[in-house]
């Protein structure tokens, strides 16, 4: 199947708003993305040690009254994020294996540092209390400066560090 | 009044997360669909060939915070009852530079990275299992980076309270700029075009490492 465009941006943009619009009026949060893999993390060190989870002032607020750290929102969000992915890449006839790069750039070089890149946003994310979804896109929609300020200082740095990474895209 | 519908209604925790998959389900969809299953793409947005990210972000706000009030104004919202977040000056800041420079370098941020992830991108698994690692590592250094994290707590204050303006007007403010800035990303895409790059043709995608599943 030959791969279909992609969507016109503004008309992306509004199913994303009407999905972010529906969290909202449903469930009275927004979206997320970072949050689902803490939830996934917890859950993983609570069953490899069970001990340091409980512990640890970080982990073990996740464990209290029995509760179980995969069975949340923001985790069941996060598995469907992954399906509609999957459906729209089927519909579109863009599934396959590949690491995209620009043609001058190694397969290991994309790797390491798509494996950097990936480390330190969702430490940066759980820093600020959300990524670009959590904290700038669904903030904004709240009208929250946590929002405004996270959304600046992501794609402010982003323009910054740029120039420094540019061999790794053009 | 009838949302947010799970706490007003009470209902049980299981059709919160069937609200959630619904939610997440269309959230991938629309993040799928944009082309934010594309690092290149995403990539674009700092180098100028390709501002897809800004103009699918400030449309998705733009509608959500419209739609959001709307539904508030014809009583079927309770914006009392949605989270807003809160806001801790030091962590925000911090945590967003940091988040910049993984963007740059991994050309995901988390949400479209496993989105790119569900249709095959291995760039796209490394930069989840990366990000794992990060929530691991961030959990690990709690007690060294909390007072950072907690430092200069101001609640859940909202952007048109510090301003001194109306909601609705800061609202408007904002579509106006966000006008100005799809009317540059257009300007920019022409200057700095880039045809090679994220189209159909592109060599960049790599055919002879592509598996068609």
């Amino acid at each position: 199947m030959k791969s279909k465009p992609y969507m016109n941006p503004y008309l992306a943009g509004t199913l994303l708003g009407l999905a972010l619009l529906s969290a909202m009026f449903l469930s009275g949060r927004g979206l997320g993305a970072s949050g689902g893999m803490k939830y996934c993390v917890v859950s993983a060190v609570g069953a490899v040690d069970r001990e340091h989870a409980l512990e640890s002032a970080y982990y073990s607020k996740y464990f209290e009254e029995g509760k179980h750290p995969l069975a949340n929102w923001l985790t069941v969000e996060l598995a469907g994020l992954l399906i509609g992915g999957f459906i729209s890449g089927a519909l579109s006839g863009r599934l396959g294996l590949k690491n995209e790069r620009p043609p001058h750039v190694s397969g290991r070089k994309r790797l390491f540092f798509a494996f950097l890149g990936g480390l330190l946003f969702v430490y940066g994310a759980q820093l600020a209390r959300g990524c670009t979804s959590g904290a700038a896109l669904s903030g904004m929609a709240v009208l929250s400066v946590a929002g405004f300020v996270t959304m600046a200082a992501i794609f402010g740095s982003a323009f910054l560090f740029a120039w420094f990474f540019r061999k790794l895209w053009i | 009044m009838i949302g947010p519908v799970s706490a007003l209604f009470q209902l049980p925790g299981w059709v919160d997360l069937l609200f959630a998959l619904f939610v997440g389900i269309a959230f991938g969809y629309a993040l799928e669909q944009g082309g934010f299953s594309s690092s290149r793409k995403l990539a674009g947005m700092f180098y100028g060939y390709d501002t897809t990210v800004l103009k699918v972000f400030f449309t998705a706000a733009l509608v959500a915070l419209v739609g959001a009030r709307l539904l508030s104004f014809f009583g079927l919202l309770d914006l009392d009852l949605v989270f807003v977040n809160e806001y801790y000056v030091n962590a925000a800041i911090a945590g967003g530079v940091i988040m910049g420079l993984g963007f740059i370098m991994g050309g995901f941020c988390p949400g479209t990275g496993v989105c790119a992830a569900s249709i095959g991108k291995t760039d796209a698994m490394v930069y989840v299992l990366g990000g794992v690692t990060g929530a691991f590592l961030f959990a690990e250094t709690w007690p060294w980076v909390a007072p950072l994290a907690m430092k200069n707590y101001k609640g859940p204050l909202q952007i048109h309270e510090v301003l001194g303006l109306s909601s609705g007007l800061f609202t408007l403010l904002l579509i106006v700029a966000a006008v100005a800035m799809f009317w540059l990303a257009e300007k920019a895409e022409k200057r700095f075009a880039r045809p090679d790059i994220g189209g159909l043709n592109d060599p960049g995608m790599h055919p002879e490492d592509t598996k068609k599943v």
